[in-house]
């Protein structure tokens, strides 16, 4: 359980989580822009809160 | 009658406990904006103390900012966030008994909370002064509150979730979170309400501080960014500006509001790099702030008129502007040099108030608008009232952070200075004298706010009342029509 020890320096877990939380946000970004067949895909969600008005609920005003 | 079915709440959604949290936004909007200016009031005026402890300001405060923030923001959210997730999803929520207790048991905590902090029971954390029993009651609420909301998007019959439901669904799992640690404490004995934290020192400041500014983040920025997310396009007819930017935006607040509560405790016993830590995390959080407001705003586009003729579009925007403006300013004010002058002074009172009454109080108004008349199934009573109630607010806001500023910055001016032996040249008492005028100013701007509020209840009130006579008409009209058959 040595290595535990690892994470109790703040000079060595700052690091780390700069890198783990860089990447993770970079592969979200990337994974938003990087193709466009997803982008379309993504961006056809923007219909979704008028789609409950198509189905019989229209709004009044 | 298709419509009015589906909007009774009969059959499809539920929308009765969505009109519920509705009305009682309203209620609590009154009350805590009420008690606010009172306190603004005893600032300026101290004879409204009347010398009873009852009526002081350190009891009132609470009053004020658990009304405003739990009672009146938690029952726009709690309105919004199952009127979203039934109609995103196409779902009715799963369980009727269960929304009823999330609602009696929100009331009952804001009753209690209020009546306690009078009689002088209060833990002194801020936005958690509630003594343990009352925090007890919230976790109970609160896992309801999430089982309900995950239990319905479970049975969704959209395939995807729309991004609103991710911000309340952070929302709720951020404030559980929150409140579990923050709160943390051992009771004197079982039948006392006191109670001391388990964590002490800096340890207890940092727990502190981390609750407080994600309570902002999550509850008061998050949460309404979902109000905002569904309510904006709607209002605005079209669909949101970027689907893929609100999606940036979500996880770049999620990862970045968690580390910057210490920004609140600069130059005290804190570490220095956690310090420098959560105001690096707090420069950076302007990106996806402005992002998701530029996000709101740029629905907007092609359609500028409306920002003309739609007073309840207004209220939206205006709030978008003013979500920009405190997202700006408060990472200015987590630099440290900047933080030495404002900190501790009323410069962040206004900071607050900007983001309170500007973004949440104002989105909160116009989803409220957009929502009430829909949910009784007919049109808002008075558009004039709401032209005159954006007014009012807009300016009451205007005087309320013009005051704090001009009165932040002249206290922390007057604090830091020294005359030629390196003594402080003036004491305490003369700056609270020199904020007096400015103390009257802010009562001023929150009675623009208030009156504001007070005509948005009295034009639902009525709205509400309108819809029930149509409801009424309609099915008068009805039965005569089957008697004739």
């Amino acid at each position: 359980m040595e290595w535990l020890l690892w994470f109790s320096k703040p000079e060595n877990t700052k690091p780390l989580a700069l890198i783990i939380f860089f990447v993770t946000f970079m592969g979200i970004v990337i994974y938003v822009y990087g193709s466009k067949k997803r982008s379309q895909k993504l961006e056809s969600y923007r219909e979704i809160p008028f789609l409950d008005d198509e189905t019989g609920t229209k709004d009044k005003q | 009658m298709a419509a009015s079915m589906s909007y009774s709440g009969v059959e499809q959604y539920n929308f009765d406990i969505v009109k519920k949290f509705s009305v009682m936004a309203l209620v609590w909007a009154v009350i805590g904006m009420f008690a606010g200016v009172y306190i603004a009031s005893e600032l300026a005026w101290p004879f409204l103390n009347f010398d009873s402890p009852y009526f002081s300001f350190g009891r009132f405060r609470p009053v004020h900012t658990t009304s405003v923030i739990f009672g009146f923001g938690g029952s726009a959210l709690f309105a919004t966030s199952y009127y979203v997730v039934q109609r995103t999803c196409q779902t009715r929520l799963i369980s009727d008994g269960m929304a009823s207790f999330t609602f009696w048991g929100w009331m009952a905590v804001i009753v209690l909370a209020d009546f306690s902090y009078v009689l002088g029971y209060t833990q002194s954390r801020e936005y958690a002064e509630m003594e343990w029993p009352i925090d007890i009651l919230i976790e109970v609420v609160w896992v309801t509150y999430l089982i309900l909301f995950v239990g319905t998007i479970m049975r969704r019959k959209q395939p995807h979730i729309y991004v609103a439901n991710w911000f309340y669904l952070a929302f709720i799992l951020a404030t559980a979170l929150l409140h579990t640690f923050n709160n943390l404490a051992m009771p004197v004995d079982l039948f006392s309400m006191k109670s001391y934290s388990l964590f002490a020192g800096t340890q207890d400041a940092m727990t502190q501080w981390w609750y407080g500014h994600n309570a902002v983040g999550f509850f008061l920025t998050a949460a309404f960014l979902g109000m905002m997310y569904y309510f904006v396009p709607k209002q605005a007819g079209r669909p949101i500006y970027s689907y893929r930017l609100s999606i940036v935006h979500f996880w770049a607040l999620g990862f970045m509001y968690m580390w910057v509560g210490a920004h609140h405790l600069h130059w005290t016993a804190l570490p220095d790099w956690t310090s420098s830590l959560a105001a690096a995390f707090s420069i950076l959080l302007l990106m996806p702030s402005w992002g998701g407001m530029i996000n709101g705003i740029m629905t907007l586009s092609g359609a500028w008129d409306k920002l003309r003729t739609d007073p309840v579009m207004r209220f939206m925007i205006v709030a978008l502007s003013f979500y920009g403006m405190s997202t700006f300013e408060g990472p200015m004010m987590s630099l440290k040099e900047v933080n030495a002058l404002s900190h501790y002074t009323d410069w962040t009172v206004g900071h607050v108030h900007s983001g309170a009454l500007g973004w949440v109080a104002m989105i909160s108004f116009g989803s409220l608008y957009h929502m009430m008349p829909k949910l009784w199934d007919t049109k808002i009573y008075s558009n004039k009232l709401v032209e005159v109630h954006f007014w009012l607010a807009t300016i009451g806001i205007v005087l309320y952070i013009v005051a704090m500023w001009i009165s932040g910055i002249t206290q922390g001016l007057m604090w830091r200075a020294f005359d030629e032996f390196g003594n402080l040249q003036y004491s305490f008492a003369e700056s609270v004298a020199a904020m007096m005028p400015f103390y009257a100013m802010r009562a001023i701007g929150g009675m623009f706010f208030l009156t504001g509020a007070v005509l948005m209840t009295y034009n639902m009130f009525m709205t509400i009342r309108q819809g029930k006579r149509e409801a009424a008409a309609l099915e008068a009209k009805l039965a005569a029509k089957l008697a004739h058959a």
